[in-house]
């Protein structure tokens, strides 16, 4: 299992490095922040300094190399804007990321795998209408375009709901239910379609002739086979969320880390984007680690060998259904 | 070894006759492209709801390349004095039917206009996108090792990069161009074809007519060329289809935060973005290129769903039975 983890965190640590220090050049890219923190009229001298007095006069590797140094000693930087640190900025505004991210993952699993399975049950019957439909809007309509229409017709019409902020319970409702309709949408396809073939499986009818109750089937035997993929997708899915529903965030004004992104790239508040770049670059990689260690749970035949380089061609083979059925996967929409 | 038979493949009949089973429809000639247009296009009529999907699709792209001229300056022509007019009203002639905005600038013609730089920005990068992550695709499934693995290493590298984060960048250095906004975008989706492409083709090389054709003589480029994209096609094409919707949902999100496509142009995205702060007055503002956008994109799901089935030779007899209730929805088949 150690030797899955390390080859599965050493083969992840590049793209991480690689976003990281792609941000960090991007960013210096948009130009420089003297010419939007001071006033107009500011003189060149004034220029200068501001951009002495935050290192961005030094050439790139020079700033990459201090900024790398920083982050050894846990040292993210200031914001331009507020001054503040800016790790206490991302820290900030993650979890109330990582709380409509949750909530919304988990409502999407749990009705998925409802819906989807009474689905794969009755074909064509009701359930199954309904996911068809929702899978369907959920790839065609925009997200945006769902939040505003809700705000017309629950929080301007009707006045049910509030337009937007982090007040009471009421004001999850609307960005839970426009960020749900996307994984819901994908999932329940997911667990349909591999609930079908997995109740066509001989050990179910081998469960059915000695007896299960049709629920004990359902649960015990076909969905717990039916997990994997659904798993995977799920872990996609949950990236796409943790990385900041930027749009969602914006309209409603949740004070998210998808907001404090798109907001520092617009202020050219590059130690701000830098630390909120690098805090979901991480919690991503973590959470694709656990989803991987959730695969290998539950399939054997994915559980890693522990065998290494040495045996790398049995090792590949046992590795590639996992990455196979992901990678076939992500063809749907 | 000094004359590989080339055209063994195409044989007649003895070559066809030893193929092992399931290799047949590969080995076969090709048939008569056009007569194959035909059949397919005889099946598309067959089914009501793909018939429907195929003709929106087909008005949104006339519209697209004719409907600005028609349109002439009705677009950008202001009416201060009838700012907001109401929807479903004939008062003012058909140009007004679905309301004006807040200068008084007719609705209609301005989804119509939204129409062309909406498509032109979303075909273009499908377009590009679809050569270039299938071709290459194909070859780093075809020759596996370093070059698969370098290949698949970029396209995660791509693929956890804020696409967004490109965009405001692309945005601020260039100017803020359509074209721009193609090359992100295309740039962008390049890992999705590179991915499916990959695995499909790094199946097909361990096959028996890849093999056949190895143990011949064949050059690589000409089998991944005659024998892998042939097979590999459908596949990405019904791929590209459904790329569509999301490029265009993509196109209008980034219009829709200020980054995408800047006014004066307009887009459907930019059109809900404008409407945003007169929805308490004015909800047609948003309400119609929103919508207009969920057409497209169904239309463009029901056709993708559609051609997967017909396309796939072990699924289309499923079109030719008489239709009961069919649903349109993912088969099982792809989804594992």
């Amino acid at each position: 299992m150690l030797t899955f983890l390390r080859r599965r965190i050493l083969s992840s640590a590049l793209p991480l490095l690689v976003v990281i220090l792609g941000v960090f050049a991007l960013a210096r890219l948009t130009g420089n922040p003297a010419s939007l923190y001071l006033p107009l009229n500011a003189t060149e001298q004034m220029r200068a300094d501001f951009t002495e007095k935050n290192g961005l006069d030094n050439p790139i590797w020079v700033q990459m190399a201090e900024y790398f140094g920083g982050v050894l000693r846990l040292d993210f930087g200031e914001s331009l804007r507020t001054g503040e640190s800016a790790a206490a900025m991302a820290l900030r505004a993650f979890p109330a990321t990582l709380q409509l991210a949750g909530t919304t993952m988990l409502l999407a699993v749990v009705l998925a795998v409802i819906v989807g399975s009474w689905a794969a049950l009755k074909p064509n019957g009701i359930a199954d209408r309904i996911s068809s439909f929702i899978s369907m809007a959920a790839a065609s309509v925009p997200d945006f375009w769902l939040a505003i229409m809700g705000i017309w017709v629950f929080a301007i019409t009707l006045g049910w709901l509030p337009t937007s902020g982090v007040g009471g319970l009421d004001a999850w409702v609307l960005p839970i239910l426009t960020l749900l309709l996307r994984p819901f949408g994908v999932l329940v396809q997911i667990v349909r379609g591999a609930m079908v073939s997995s109740l066509s499986e001989p050990y179910i009818k081998l469960a059915r002739s000695k007896g299960a109750s049709e629920f004990r089937v359902v649960t015990r035997h076909a969905l717990r086979n039916a997990a994997a993929p659904a798993l995977t997708v799920a872990g996609d899915l949950a990236v796409g969320l943790v990385n900041g529903a930027v749009v969602v965030e914006s309209i409603f004004g949740w004070p998210g880390i998808g907001k404090l992104m798109i907001d520092s790239i617009l202020q050219r508040d590059f130690a701000v984007l830098q630390a909120a770049v690098l805090l979901t670059a991480i919690s991503i990689f973590i959470l694709n680690i656990l989803i991987d260690l959730g695969y290998a749970g539950l399939d054997a035949r994915v559980r890693p060998t522990g065998k290494p380089r040495k045996a790398s061609k049995t090792g590949k083979a046992t590795a590639a259904p996992a990455k196979e059925r992901k990678l076939h996967v992500q063809t749907t929409p | 070894m000094s004359k590989p038979p080339r055209n063994v493949t195409q044989l007649p009949t003895g070559g066809r006759a030893v193929a092992p089973p399931g290799t047949e429809a590969i080995a076969l000639p090709r048939p008569d492209v056009a007569d194959k247009r035909i059949r397919l296009f005889h099946l598309l009529l067959k089914d009501r709801f793909a018939s429907v999907a195929a003709l929106i699709l087909v008005v949104v792209g006339l519209t697209a390349l004719f409907g600005p001229t028609l349109m002439g300056d009705l677009a950008t022509r202001q009416d201060l004095s009838a700012t907001n007019r109401p929807p479903f009203s004939f008062a003012d002639g058909w140009a007004f039917i679905l309301g004006s905005d807040s200068l008084g600038r007719s609705m209609v013609a301005r989804l119509v206009v939204a129409t062309q730089t909406t498509l032109s920005v979303a075909l273009p990068a499908v377009g590009i996108s679809l050569v270039i992550g299938s071709l290459w695709g194909v070859w780093a499934g075809y020759h596996r090792g370093i070059r698969e693995t370098i290949s698949m290493r970029i396209a995660d590298v791509v693929m956890s990069f804020p696409s967004l984060l490109l965009a405001v960048v692309i945005l601020y250095v260039f100017s803020p161009s359509a074209a721009n906004i193609v090359l992100i975008l295309a740039v962008t989706r390049i890992p999705i074809y590179l991915r499916t492409a990959r695995a499909e083709s790094a199946e097909l090389q361990s096959r028996t007519f890849v093999d056949a054709a190895r143990t011949f003589g064949t050059k690589p480029n000409a089998i991944i060329r005659r024998h892998v994209i042939p097979v590999v096609l459908p596949t990405l094409l019904t791929l590209a289809t459904l790329e569509f919707c999301y490029v265009m949902l993509a196109e209008s999100s980034l219009s829709f935060l200020g980054i995408g496509i800047q006014p004066p142009d307009v887009s459907w995205g930019l059109m809900v973005a404008q409407g945003r702060q007169y929805l308490q007055t004015a909800w047609w503002l948003s309400f119609f290129p929103g919508l207009a956008i969920v057409v497209t994109t169904v239309a463009a799901n029901v056709l993708a769903a559609w051609l997967r089935i017909a396309t796939d030779p072990a699924q289309r007899w499923r079109l030719t039975l008489p239709r009961k209730r069919m649903i349109m929805r993912i088969p099982a088949k792809e989804i594992q």
